[in-house]
């Protein structure tokens, strides 16, 4: 009902004119800002994503490569065998099982214990995928050679971030995100007003597991060739999260904020001080965490509503609120 | 407050000119130099390796060159320019990294960077873009499948089953000549070099009627291998054999000695052939059989073994990095026989072969080097193909272990 609105009509219309001219991107620069180009999608996708479950709950995920990297296998398995497109279908049914398995199996852990177990996640996947390459197919390593070209891929990435922009905006207007921003300020409180805590946190880890499975999936075609090590690398779990904190990760566009620049210093590090990029990082880190502890967004809102404050009783009221 | 604030702004805005302006100063270019770029490993797991078999090779090869005055290009002497970049052992910084060397820095030749997985990563960019791809640290049985679908690629460590066939066939001669009995135990890490080698030399071994009383699998980064030394002991086997890596192959031995497990022929993996297999088990090395070799004999690889020493304090080891310099020996060649830096010319020179290497009469991708070798006297020579000139006798049987330096 609300859908019609013009509140809705507006942001949606915009968003679809920024896709529209970022497609086009392509025709514009070279292959090498299209591979930048390419590794900002990806990480705007799996911020977003991992923000959609985390932000609302407060539920920190490392298990963001778990799900990246059993699309990635998907593909590696498949993708000689089925047709791309259904390919895609398979490894987000792959991601949405396990999604589900991890989901109802560990979201009544709270706390630093969630952390703990996805991280844990990550390399019993890992061993288990390594058990099974060893044991039963004999091949460890597999190829990856599809006619998937840069730009198909930097398309599709384009596509999914569109949803994905389009389900969090629905769902932050929905029962459900309501819901889910009420389990995050408080689970004991949501569970008096009647909301069904458990599966609520489900629903959305899976969502924000299938965008993650996706991704993966779409990105294995650039690598040729695939093992546990590269697919279920941690580091890229580290890496969304870092991201997703900086720019902000309770509003639906917040993550992004983080992703563009961490990707543009990334890069500028590496190409700039190879010898010097674990270091330098640490210290950019640093200065981060001193001169943004509330990241991007909290820049912004400091500077942009100070008046709001002034008449909220609460300082640290919840920054998500104006954004319904 | 304000001012805390517009100066926070500031250094922000300061900090991000100075990296940015860093950048620009990098990237300027200079004329009249032969570019070569390279992303390799420099941190992260695949960072050992690299530092082992590649970068010394790379950095001693532009040096020799630039110290000479550079490569003779037609009438000119060009120096080299080197661009390299750290992938972090990462797939997708490999990527990326080629990306920016071939359309930011647009250099003339790029170098490959260390691993199999790493190597199939930046193979399609480099054919895409008309790049030939010298792979040397890359063992995969699709090698030559992946030298036909990448016309200017060139595997040059060829595929695992190449190394399992060599020295299964090896074996059998001993069994024949009634040294060895018919019982093989076979370990092998589970990573892809371990897997593919043991696939090809379950096959190998059994094909020539060896009974394989052990074959397993030891996880990547095992800590734990005394019991599998202890159970392999108690099963009569004269061939152990471990497709391992570095960090296994140094425990197995060191296992195998404490326990005292010595069988006839005890064959290690990947790390055997390196210097630090040497310095850290001194003599106990003495008849260790791995992949790899080297002709010390050779004038060619002896100056090579000290020119290294000499350069990068260290030995080389005597597997991937001979042929490395082999496949770098050929490429300055290459350039110089074009007599153009086109990409086009050299790459079609590559192609010809020909080239004189201290591997003898070379073209990358050539399998003319030792794929079983052994540890005799401080040094590792090539024992097969056993009819290649200069193939060594095995030590046999395998010493006894001697007591801990």
């Amino acid at each position: 009902m609300s859908m019609l609105k013009p509140d809705f009509i507006k942001p949606v219309g915009l968003g679809a004119v920024i896709f529209a001219a970022l497609a086009f991107m392509p025709t514009l620069v070279d292959s090498y800002y299209m591979s930048l180009a390419i590794s900002v999608v990806s990480f705007a996708i799996l911020a977003t994503a991992w923000s959609m479950f985390s932000g609302p709950t407060r539920y920190i995920s490392l298990a963001t490569v778990v799900f990246f990297g059993i699309g990635a296998y998907t593909v590696a398995v498949l993708g000689e065998v089925l047709p791309f497109p259904l390919v895609l279908v398979c490894a987000g049914l792959a991601g949405t099982v396990i999604a589900l398995l991890v989901g109802f199996s560990t979201l009544r852990l709270a706390g630093v214990y969630f952390v703990i177990f996805t991280f844990g996640l990550t390399e019993l996947v890992r061993q288990v995928v390594s058990w099974y390459e060893v044991n039963v197919t004999r091949e460890m390593g597999r190829y990856v050679f599809l006619d998937i070209t840069q730009n198909d891929i930097y398309w599709q990435l384009l596509a999914l971030f569109a949803v994905l922009l389009v389900t969090g905006f629905i769902l932050g207007r929905s029962r459900l995100g309501f819901a889910l921003r009420i389990i995050g300020e408080d689970e004991t409180v949501a569970k008096h007003c009647g909301i069904d805590v458990t599966r609520v946190k489900v629903a959305l880890f899976v969502l924000s597991a299938l965008f993650m499975t996706l991704t993966g999936a779409i990105m294995a075609p650039r690598w040729t060739y695939i093992d546990p090590v590269i697919a279920f690398n941690p580091m890229l779990s580290f890496q969304v999260v870092i991201m997703a904190l900086l720019g902000g990760p309770r509003r639906l566009l917040g993550p992004l904020l983080g992703v563009i620049p961490l990707t543009l210093l990334f890069e500028v590090l590496t190409a700039s001080f190879p010898n010097h990029f674990s270091i330098l990082l640490g210290c950019v880190f640093m200065v981060i965490v001193y001169l943004l502890p509330g990241g991007v967004v909290g820049l912004y809102e400091k500077y942009r509503a100070p008046k709001k404050r002034v008449l909220a009783t609460d300082q640290n009221a919840e920054p998500g609120g104006n954004a319904a | 407050m304000q001012i805390s604030a517009k100066l926070r702004l500031a250094t922000i805005a300061a900090a991000t000119t100075a990296v940015m302006s860093t950048a620009t100063l990098f990237g300027a270019n200079a004329q009249e130099t032969y570019r070569i770029g390279y992303a390799i490993s420099k941190t992260g797991p695949a960072a050992p390796g690299a530092a082992t078999s590649t970068i010394p090779n790379y950095e001693m090869w532009v040096k020799e060159i630039n110290d000479a005055g550079g490569l003779q290009v037609g009438d000119k002497k060009l120096p080299i320019e080197v661009v390299e970049y750290d992938d972090r052992s990462s797939s997708e910084e490999a990527v990326r990294a080629i990306e920016r060397l071939i359309n930011q820095d647009k250099v003339d030749f790029i170098l490959s960077p260390w691993g199999t997985g790493l190597n199939l990563a930046v193979a399609p960019i480099l054919d895409r873009a008309g790049y030939a791809h010298l792979a040397g640290t890359a063992v995969t049985d699709k090698a030559p499948q992946l030298a036909k679908r990448w016309t200017n690629s060139y595997w040059l460590l060829g595929t695992g089953e190449q190394y399992a066939v060599e020295l299964a066939k090896f074996l059998e001669g001993l069994k024949a000549d009634g040294k060895i009995n018919d019982k093989v135990a076979m370990i092998a890490v589970a990573d892809g070099f371990g897997i593919e080698l043991s696939k090809a030399g379950r096959e190998a071994l059994e094909d020539r009627d060896f009974d394989l009383v052990y074959d397993k699998t030891y996880p990547l980064g095992s800590q734990d291998l005394a019991t599998i030394v202890n159970d392999i002991k108690a099963l009569g086997a004269d061939t152990f054999v471990a497709f391992s890596y570095p960090p296994g192959t140094l425990g197995l031995t060191e296992q195998s000695r404490v326990l005292d497990f010595n069988p006839k022929v005890f064959y290690a993996g990947v790390g055997t052939a390196f210097p630090l297999y040497k310095n850290r088990f001194g003599d106990n090395a003495e008849g260790v059989v791995s992949l790899g070799g080297a002709s010390e004999d050779d004038p060619k690889i002896a100056d090579y073994i000290k020119r290294h020493v000499e350069f990068a304090e260290r030995e080389p080891d005597r597997w991937a990095s001979i042929v490395n310099w082999a496949t770098l020996q050929s490429l300055q060649q290459a350039i110089e026989r074009a007599g153009t830096t086109d990409r086009e010319a050299i790459n079609a020179e590559l192609a010809k072969g020909g080239f004189d290497t201290i591997l003898g009469t070379y073209k990358p991708g050539d399998q003319t080097f030792w794929q079983v070798g052994q540890w005799q006297n401080g040094k590792f020579v090539g024992l097969a193909p056993t009819d290649m000139e200069g193939a060594a006798e095995l030590v046999f049987p395998k010493p006894e272990w001697k007591a801990a330096q």
